[in-house]
């Protein structure tokens, strides 16, 4: 295999080789993130569209929607007094030009195939409309707005644990790999079984523990209310709140991380060119991180987006459960006010999000993995 | 096979799960043939009429097992009981009615409620009920005269007649304590008795009674604020827990696996075409859809297990089953069964498909609690089917109504354990399976 030629023969290259080489890799990685983003773009849309089809259930909100307009239309009419001397049946045809105008307006009496695209490139363009009930801090009620704010709690929660997370379970599988067989790690795979429940279920013995019988930690939330007037405090408070979130995260998934990944590295600790690294004399930790480190990583980086990406689409109940402002829990408001929009909007933002993820984690998985090339995508 | 079952059962973890999956088949069988699926739902609406006799927000009976103070059970007492002497006597224009009705109280703290349900028969005019209290001490006081209905309820800690009479304490306290002793605030054992006498206006009119005092404990699985039952939900919950678990978890690995092999075997643009779409589909937001689906179109447990099962069809599983059907394509066998003409079809189910399931039981078991986990999360975010008594349901309901905040731990505790268990026995066989069926370390 190249790679073992490669790691093997570096030491002896030449100042001007590695330059080479890096240049080499430059060039392979931006090619291949730019196809990469590319074909991501296309499934990003495609994604996209499939989510429009699922979230219209084939025109069955539009339907829920005239609906909600002839209502409002018939409340309107009912409750102005200008209309009052009509006659009932001009009334009426009043109110159905009414109905049809709007309709008209939202494009709700063009085919739903055309309607569809229409609703993509809104999608694409991240132009998601009005909330009906939901309002951001600032009072707008545009969904794109209201999504932005919820934005940054969200990543920051949840960039920290899964940053954490990867590095824990990366030096714990390192550490288990060398020990094999030993209590520890026994240990460690037994308690494997533990990662089959998610974040947020660890989240509740979290609370009840830390916050109901210990009164330790916060129930949930993002800051102290108020919130603290100093920068200073108001990390403070964010670093108190976000404890609990984080721990119940890691829990749920180190486990199974450590397990596979140790079991990763116990697979490249015994090939060949590894004893062969021994036999030479080389040190143990030039040893691991050249000869054993280096080709786990692309495996153990899939495994972590796989992570990543669950721990995202789990947000919901996630912040519901820490009553944590971010994306997960405006998409929980959202169906309890049944607010169309922003519930469209949400899954967009997603969908948008996963793909990011994905194309990050490859973009990283290119820059480790020196086989990656653009015709293997 | 036999071989790799004995040594499958050396594993202690593979013993301790089996036995827990066993104990869950059994209670859900059980609970589904004692407790009917149409009275389970109808348990489930929380009417008046079904759950009267349960006090709200009561911890399981068992606390008490671990506690030195003991916390009062429920007391009902009916006038039909034996223990209640019932006299009649009759007078110029109707009845004098008289029962004496025993409570018997020895319990460290007081009673969360009292209440009162009258019935009675009666031609013209409605009876008259005159309540006295008797402490085992032989004190008596009266407590209240009103005139009942042919159905009366009185609840006795929201009457403010009687806490006015009790110098301010509400009838749960008011009544079990001695106002005289040296510590007022703990309740008096003994045997009490309400008197009741109700003078009727006609020869036929006959009255009867419950008294209830709701205590803070009740059945093995405590109550909620609706005063249901928990139980109900619990064993109900295993049963629909297991059920969406397997049937999710067959159809999505027999579906990835199928499909697996397709793209395997015919490999050219079928190959490309479906690995796109499990590209697509990784940047589809499954729980959001799986939301959106709940909210804008049908909360059935049914809609939204084939919604669950369609949207993992083309999930991670695909890569792996793909890559090992890629081995097993190229074996020389899979070649000799191309030489005497073995049908596509045949090939991939009855020459590929064996091979893969070492691989794909392990997976298929660790697959069941996941998704028992995401049936338990759907009905957290109120999207739970919403005839069905579940655990996630339990424990909407308590975050719904606070049951941290407010100490209330077995309304949270019980279905997460429940939870919690049926996950860890799962995972803990299929893990152990994944170890036996797919040794990737050689022992060394």
């Amino acid at each position: 295999m190249a790679e073992e030629e490669l790691t093997l023969s570096a030491p002896e290259k030449s100042q001007k080789e590695i330059k080479n080489l890096t240049s080499a890799t430059i060039i392979r990685v931006v090619k291949y993130s730019g196809v990469r983003l590319l074909s991501l773009a296309l499934t990003v849309v495609v994604g996209l569209y499939l989510t429009i089809l699922i979230a219209n259930m084939g025109g069955y909100v539009d339907t829920i929607r005239l609906a909600q307009i002839r209502e409002d239309v018939n409340m309107r009419m009912a409750s102005n007094p200008a209309f009052r001397g009509l006659a009932a049946e001009e009334r009426a045809n009043l109110a159905t030009e009414q109905i049809q105008s709007r309709a008209h307006a939202l494009g709700l009496d063009r085919p739903f195939v055309i309607r569809s695209f229409n609703f993509l490139k809104h999608a694409i363009t991240l132009n998601l409309g009005r909330a009906f009930n939901m309002v951001s801090n600032s009072g707008a009620n545009q969904v794109r707005l209201i999504i932005l704010e919820r934005l940054p709690p969200t990543l920051i929660l949840f960039a920290t644990a899964d940053i954490i997370l990867f590095f824990i379970a990366l030096f714990a599988a390192l550490a288990l790999s060398r020990q094999y067989g030993s209590f520890m790690d026994k240990l460690s795979v037994a308690m494997t079984p533990l990662s089959s429940a998610p974040g947020w279920f660890y989240g509740i013995f979290l609370i009840l523990i830390f916050a109901s019988v210990l009164k330790v930690l916060p129930f949930g939330g993002m800051v102290d209310s108020p919130p603290p007037p100093t920068t200073l405090g108001y990390l403070f408070s964010l670093l108190k709140h976000m404890v609990l979130p984080v721990i119940a995260i890691t829990i749920s998934s180190v486990f199974f991380s450590i397990f596979s990944w140790r079991t990763f590295f116990l697979i490249y600790s015994s090939e060949d060119y590894v004893d062969m690294a021994k036999a030479k004399g080389l040190m143990a930790k030039d040893i691991q991180n050249k000869y054993i480190l280096r080709p786990t990583l692309p495996t153990i980086i899939t495994s972590f987006a796989l992570l990543v990406i669950a721990s995202w689409t789990g947000a919901p109940i996630f912040e519901t459960i820490f009553n944590w402002p971010g994306l997960g829990r405006a998409l929980y408001q959202a169906v309890g006010l049944f607010d169309t929009p922003v519930i469209i909007g949400e899954t967009v933002i997603f969908s948008y999000l996963l793909a990011v993820t994905v194309f990050l984690l490859d973009f990283i998985y290119a820059l480790v993995d020196p086989r990656v090339k653009v015709g293997e995508v | 096979m036999t071989k790799s079952l004995k040594e499958i059962f050396r594993y202690p973890s593979v013993v301790i799960g089996v036995m827990i999956i066993f104990l869950l088949i059994v209670v859900s069988i059980y609970t589904v043939i004692t407790i009917p699926y149409s009275k389970a739902v109808q348990l489930w609406r929380g009417n008046e009429a079904d759950w009267y006799q349960n006090p709200k927000t009561a911890a399981p009976v068992w606390y008490n097992w671990f506690r030195r103070d003991k916390l009062p059970e429920t007391v009902i007492v009916t006038s039909d009981d034996p223990s209640v002497t019932k006299t009649i006597k009759d007078t110029n224009s109707g009845r004098i009615i008289t029962m004496m009705v025993p409570v018997n109280f020895r319990y460290d703290s007081f009673a969360d409620d009292m209440a009162l349900y009258f019935k009675s028969e009666f031609e013209k005019n409605a009876p008259f009920i005159g309540l006295r209290w008797i402490y085992p001490d032989g004190k008596e006081i009266g407590i209240g005269n009103f005139s009942i209905d042919r159905k009366f309820t009185l609840r006795l800690n929201q009457d403010k007649k009687i806490t006015n009479k009790l110098r301010g304490r509400v009838a749960s306290q008011g009544l079990f304590i001695n106002p005289d002793a040296e510590n007022p605030n703990l309740p008096v054992k003994g045997e009490y008795f309400l008197k009741i006498e109700a003078i009727t206006f006609d020869k036929t009119a006959d009255v009867s009674a419950e008294l209830v005092v709701y205590g803070q404990l009740a059945g093995w699985s405590g109550t909620d604020i609706l005063r249901r039952d928990l139980g109900i939900a619990l064993l109900w919950g295993t049963s629909i827990a297991l059920m969406f678990g397997l049937l999710a978890a067959v159809g999505t690995t027999l579906s990835q696996m199928i499909i697996a092999g397709v793209s395997a075997w015919y490999g050219g643009w079928v190959d490309t075409l479906l690995q796109r779409i499990t590209e697509i589909n990784l940047v589809l937001p499954f729980l959001p859809i799986l939301i959106m689906i709940g909210t804008f179109y049908s909360r059935s447990i049914f809609v939204i297990l084939s919604a669950v099962i369609i949207l993992s069809i083309f999930g991670q599983g695909i890569k792996t089953f793909r890559a090992v059907f890629l081995q097993i394509k190229e074996a020389p066998y899979i070649e000799a069964a191309k030489a005497y003409g073995a049908s596509d079809a045949r090939i991939i189910l009855r020459y590929m498909v064996p091979r893969i399931l070492p691989m794909l039981i392990p997976q298929f078991i660790v697959l069941i609690p996941s998704y028992v986990f995401l049936e338990a999360s759907l009905a957290i975010l109120g999207l739970g089917d919403p005839t069905l008594p579940t655990w996630g349901k339990i424990i909407q309901d308590a975050e719904a109504h606070g049951a941290l905040y407010q100490g209330w731990y077995y309304w949270v505790l019980e279905p997460s354990v429940l939870l919690m268990i049926t996950g860890l026995a799962f995972s803990m066989v299929g893990y152990a399976l994944d170890r036996v069926f797919n040794p990737r370390l050689r022992d060394q």
